[in-house]
């Protein structure tokens, strides 16, 4: 709510046009045109995800022009005619944009999209047919973390021909338009901060500046009494159970600091009022008295330092690793070793959609609506801190403006309960881009030493590697990724001969998490360019030294698991094998006759366990049918952007024998729907989708011994009004790993294929990649369009890993110092889908989320070696350090 | 506490009179014009002080469009950057133009003010190095009258201007050349869209019968407040413009540069670039 009370001399209020409706003005003037339109004309299509114009989400039309509406003053608009998402559609029929987007799958999470779709629509009317530079040039400030904006740029591209074409139908391998598309396209949807009612309270919270102190409160009740704005604080004092985390025994992170902060952005005291209350109070000036202490930063500073967390001398998290045969000898009896190490930085999900949501307490039942990935966890953890059944917390999931593994730990919830279970208000809680970045978990920065031996004929003959993570202040997932990354560490290739091992430190950094691939990425960066220069010890083409190694089927990987079916890694080299070759024969002929400016050409191998490593991550699904036939998916998987609201409805279209269109969709409400897990670990197509298979073959199993849907109708209907419900339950068949990491850890692996062709800039030491090729082994497609939409959103991330991303805290806590790909850094994409299905998945499905990301830094990185002669150890690749590499190499001749 | 005159002080004005104007920045109002700077540092914040009157110059006539004007040609400064980059203008604005399509996405650029990258006075504004390389002198109001400045004495350090608290800065003043003169922008940054600059250049000559008359050459981002590289220019004057321009850049000329080390490169590498892009700029002007 306004509370500013108006006070401006102009007398009479202003008048505007929005989507052509009039509308008369008569707040504060200064308010941000994106506000007035979301909380007061509830055009809640215009998203928020800066409030800075550094990512154009709120992009709105003023007379024709683009603007961030974020940055606009309502006193300009007197007069102006505004058009924001909601105002497209003519008569609920999507326009010929919202069409072509909606065909050409260009939207995935959907929060980018409305700004999107403005900038296109202020681009095309002015120029019918634009070129792809033009297209760049009006999108370009718009951030996209999903799609990797190809598909962005071809419906633009292709609105004429896209808005005539019928939409495709079917089921399993069908490029069905995502179910909730149009609910995306015209701002229809509901995110986080979408549906917070007018009388709720917000939240604020004053966090640590300082990495490492320990702090005094003052007098909270008088500070808070002195000001209007404000019912109340809260400590940790207020705090049931003050400690959570992922793992049932290690709950070190506490909702509100006790006495010690252990990073900046820590949270320390929480006030609730109303929104301009809570927003007036100035950090400096809340009763906290710092105390600061010396801080760790880095892992050999944990190592000798002080521990963060009294109990872990060493600051020891989790250490763990795999044992194969024996690596040692293996490697001294090598004909060539080479070893390498890398070192990563901390990465900032990115998500355009900051943490958000709002809380209700009804009775003695407390109801949260929030933006996540994990819903039931969410709601077993917010019961746990304030010592409720869980039976009496709801999750509902609101739509997810994408996740990435950043939104699989509590950000808003556990403070949106406390204060509505204690004050019976309406509670919300909306980060700041700031806030999200100081706060949200970080990709691990990863030392990773490799060293690797084969023998005289190029086969790999032994394998080492120790990955040191930098897990920051608290656990978070640590433990999960200290374990995945020596599983993974030598990369899909058959190693008889491997030692390998990931330990993970406590630091005052922000705690790093769950982020696409956990770790793996990091790891193979190291294992690929061990790969690169063992090839080049053979002197030997480094596709062919890969082809030689991968895993085939029936090899064994160095945990010992024999891989039955689904091996798909061959037939993704061969795919890519063209493109290889045709691209390095293309560089030769530029380097030839271009003496500062280079091309060269990577390649990089990448397999990924789908599911969670070792431990059971059943899904259960339901499906019910109504006495009058509808057909309904109550589905605990959550869709944050990847598509699995229409993966499942498709495979549960396939299986029932039904149109798509016949199934209505209930999602992620924890009183609705069965838990199905995380939407982590690309698991969601897997195993979601197979319980998915299985709960629609029940369902027709049970209507053909009802003997015809007619008979429906006389069944009692059960609490959500069907008279028939299928379940349908699956948990990915895996085994322990034993004290030598020997095991089944995964049901089944994706493996991939992507090849880089970059050019640097000796002088500048920049690179663009130019061109990436990428094939998917994905079992098999339930939907091709999304698949290549992963790999491409997937490809995006890799290149800001590769070459831009850096979170430094303190430093980069918003979206114009910490950088992220843009529609003009994208390269020509050419994706392949290789289809080796597994025994386990639905229809041979697997997962892709993950594995798409993990082949595109080494490939750079290759490429990058390929053209400039130099390798770069410190990630990401910025200019200024390649710079330094190439002048100590030109130095050095 | 409070004075009378501040309580009722309003909180928010948009005049079209450039005298009530002129009188409300008398009485200590805070001005906005694109809004591009403004809101970005009051996320999360209250958007004014209490007490405060914020000055939004949009509806101000005078201030807008960009004409010849005697030996200059004036650039009003609530000219957004698309009004510079899609007008017909003189040759020797290129490089102006070339700038205005880096600040920021298409939506900045529709909104965002010449005037306004000049009272902010980032050390990396697209608009700073175009401008000094054009030459171009400032137009300030107040109650008591008007004032020029050239721009370098007008921007003197990072977030640190001449303006006093009761001007306004009316127009930029570009002076015509003596010849046909033509300039050129170069900017270096770490992804394509949207990216505050590592280094950042511009360069203008002015050529008469064929021979560079006078020379600006301007580098951002490597200094608090982007610099006129004297040197250069000494050298390039008299120069016939041929592919051999780029070769009279040396690091010599860049002494008067003061690179930090920050989140985007190392002091070392803006150095070293600098004299790089430098030297494309030239390359670019004499092709």
């Amino acid at each position: 709510m306004n509370e500013l009370r108006p006070r401006s001399v102009a007398g009479a209020g202003l008048s505007l046009q929005v989507n052509g409706q009039p509308h008369l003005y008569d707040g504060d003037r200064l308010r941000r045109l994106a506000d007035v339109l979301r909380d007061d004309l509830k055009f809640t299509g215009t998203k928020i995800g800066c409030n800075a114009g550094d990512c154009g989400a709120c992009t709105v039309l003023i007379d024709g022009a683009q603007a961030c509406a974020c940055l606009v003053p309502i006193g300009q608009c007197d007069g102006a005619a505004i058009t924001t998402v909601e105002g497209l559609a003519e008569h609920g029929r999507l326009n010929d944009l919202q069409r072509s987007f909606l065909a050409h799958g260009a939207a995935q999470c959907g929060i980018c999209t409305p700004g999107m779709l403005m900038a296109a629509s202020d681009l095309l009317a002015r120029k019918a047919t634009p070129a792809r530079q033009e297209i760049e040039d009006a999108l370009g400030g718009v951030l996209c973390r999903c799609t990797g904006y190809q598909k962005i740029v071809e419906a633009v591209q292709d609105v004429a021909r896209a808005a005539a074409r019928p939409a495709q139908q079917g089921a399993v391998g069908a490029t069905l338009a995502k179910v909730d598309g149009p609910a995306k396209l015209t701002g229809r949807e509901s995110y986080g901060a979408d549906a917070i009612p007018a009388d709720a309270l917000f939240l604020r919270v004053i966090r640590s500046p300082h990495p490492r102190a320990r702090f005094k409160l003052g007098d909270l009740d008088a500070f808070v009494a002195a000001r209007p704005g404000l019912l109340r604080a809260f400590t940790a004092k207020d705090v049931p159970n003050n400690g959570y985390g992922i793992y049932p025994k290690v709950k070190d992170q506490t909702v509100l600091a006790i006495d010690e902060v252990r990073y900046r952005g820590d949270p320390v005291v929480a006030f609730l009022g109303t929104r301009a209350g809570v927003e007036a109070v100035r950090e400096e000036d809340a009763p906290i008295r710092y105390e600061m202490l010396e801080p760790i930063f880095g892992i050999d500073a944990a190592k000798a330092g002080a521990p963060v967390h009294a109990d872990k001398p060493g600051n020891m998290l989790a250490d763990g690793g795999v044992t194969h045969g024996d690596a040692e000898a293996a490697l001294a009896a090598a004909a060539h070793v080479v070893d390498v190490t890398y070192e990563t930085s901390f990465v900032e999900h990115a998500y355009i959609e900051p943490e958000a949501g709002w809380a209700e307490r009804k009775g003695d039942a407390l109801e949260l609506h929030v933006s996540t990935q994990n819903p039931f966890q969410h709601r077993d953890d917010v019961a746990q801190i304030l010592g409720l059944p869980k039976e009496s917390v709801r999750l509902i999931a609101t739509a997810c403006g994408g996740g990435f593994g950043g939104k699989l730990d509590l950000n808003v919830h556990p403070l949106l309960g406390l204060a509505a279970w204690l004050t019976g208000k309406k509670v919300a809680y909306v980060y700041t881009r700031p806030e999200s970045m100081a706060a949200s978990t970080k990709r691990h920065p990863a030392r990773v030493r490799v060293k690797a031996g084969c023998d005289a004929q190029g086969r790999l003959a032994g394998f080492w590697s120790h990955a040191e993570l930098d897990t920051g202040a608290y656990a978070s997932w640590g433990p999960t990724v200290a374990n995945r990354v020596p599983v993974h560490a030598p990369g899909p290739y058959v190693v008889r001969h491997a030692q390998t091992r990931g330990t993970a430190y406590f630091t005052n950094c922000p705690p790093s998490g769950a982020f696409r691939g956990f770790g793996v990425p990091q790891s193979a960066i190291a294992s690929e360019a061990a790969m690169d220069e063992l090839a080049d010890r053979l002197d030997m083409d480094w596709l062919e030294f890969r082809r030689l190694n991968v895993l085939r089927r029936g090899d064994a990987t160095i945990t010992g698991q024999v891989l039955g079916d689904s091996v798909g890694i061959v037939a993704s080299i061969d795919a890519v094998a063209p493109s290889w070759r045709a691209w390095n024969a293309e560089a030769d002929a530029f380097n030839a006759g271009s003496a500062r400016l280079k091309h060269g050409v990577g390649i990089g191998c990448s397999w990924y366990g789908i599911g969670n490593t070792s431990l059971s991550n059943p899904s259960e699904m339901q499906i019910g049918i109504s006495a009058e036939g509808r057909i309904t998916l109550y589905c605990g998987a959550v869709d944050i952007g990847q598509g699995s609201n229409t993966i499942l409805v498709q495979i549960a279209a396939e299986a029932l024998g039904v149109p798509a269109g016949d199934i209505a969709l209930v999602v992620g409400d924890t009183a609705l729907t069965l838990d199905a897990g995380k939407t982590s670990a690309s698991r969601q197509t897997f195993v979601s989708g197979k319980a998915c298979e299985l709960a629609a073959l029940d369902l027709k199993a049970k209507l053909a011994a009802l003997g015809g849907r007619a008979k429906l109708r006389d069944l009692p209907p059960d609490n959500r009004g069907d008279a028939l419900s299928g379940f349908g339950r699956f948990d990915p068949p895996t085994t322990p790993l034993d004290a030598n990491g020997q095991g089944d850890p995964y049901a089944c692996y994706g493996f991939a294929t992507q090849v880089a062709l970059v050019e640097v800039d000796l002088d500048l030491g920049t690179v663009k990649v130019l061109k990436i090729a990428a094939a998917h082994d994905v079992g098999r497609a339930i939907n091709p369009q999304q698949v290549e939409g992963q790999i491409q959103g997937g490809t995006a991330q890799g290149i800001g890993l590769a070459l831009m991303e850096e979170y430094l805290p303190g430093r980069t806590e918003n979206l114009h110092d910490y950088l992220i790909p843009t529609i003009g850094d994208m390269p020509e994409m050419t994706c392949f889908i290789v289809e080796d299905p597994t025994v386990h998945g639905p229809y041979g499905a697997k997962g892709v989320g993950e594995p798409a990301l993990i082949s595109t830094a080494p490939a750079i990185f290759g490429g990058i070696q390929r053209a400039a002669g130099v390798r770069v150890t410190k990630v990401p690749v910025l200019p200024h350090r390649l710079r330094a590499a190439i002048r100590a190499k030109e130095g050095a001749r | 506490m409070l004075g009378a005159r501040e309580a009722e002080a309003p909180d928010y004005v948009r005049p079209d009179d450039l005298a009530e104007a002129l009188r409300l920045r008398r009485q200590g109002a805070q001005i906005i014009a694109g809004g591009t700077d403004f809101y970005p540092v009051r996320v999360g914040r209250p958007l004014r002080a209490p007490q405060t009157t914020i000055l939004d110059l949009t509806a101000l006539a005078p201030l807008r469009g960009m004409a010849p004007d005697g030996a200059f040609h004036r650039i009003g400064a609530l000219t957004t950057w698309t009004e510079i980059s899609e007008s017909a203008l003189p040759a020797q604005f290129h490089c102006l133009q070339a700038a205005a399509r880096e600040v920021g996405g298409r939506q900045i650029q529709n909104r965002a003010t010449i005037g306004g990258n000049l009272c902010n006075a980032s050390p990396a504004a697209d608009g700073v190095p175009a401008l000094l390389a054009l030459g171009a002198e400032v137009e300030l109001l107040s109650e008591a009258g008007a004032r020029r400045l050239k721009l370098a004495e007008f921007i003197l350090g990072p977030r640190k201007t001449a303006l006093h608290d009761d001007e306004i800065l009316a127009a930029i003043l570009v002076p015509r050349p003596q010849g046909e003169a033509i300039s050129a922008f170069y900017k270096l940054g770490a992804r394509r869209y949207l990216v505050i600059s590592i280094v950042m250049a511009a360069g203008w000559l002015d050529i008469v019968d064929g021979r560079i008359a006078a020379a600006r050459i301007a580098i951002g981002a490597c200094s608090p407040v982007a610099q006129r590289l004297p040197k250069l220019e000494a050298e390039l004057r008299g120069r016939a413009v041929d592919s051999d321009l780029a070769k009279l850049a040396h690091a010599g000329q860049l002494d008067g540069l003061a690179p930090i080390d920050d989140v985007r490169a190392s002091a070392e590498y803006r150095s070293e670039a600098a004299l790089i892009v430098l030297k494309r700029l030239l390359a670019e002007l004499a092709p």
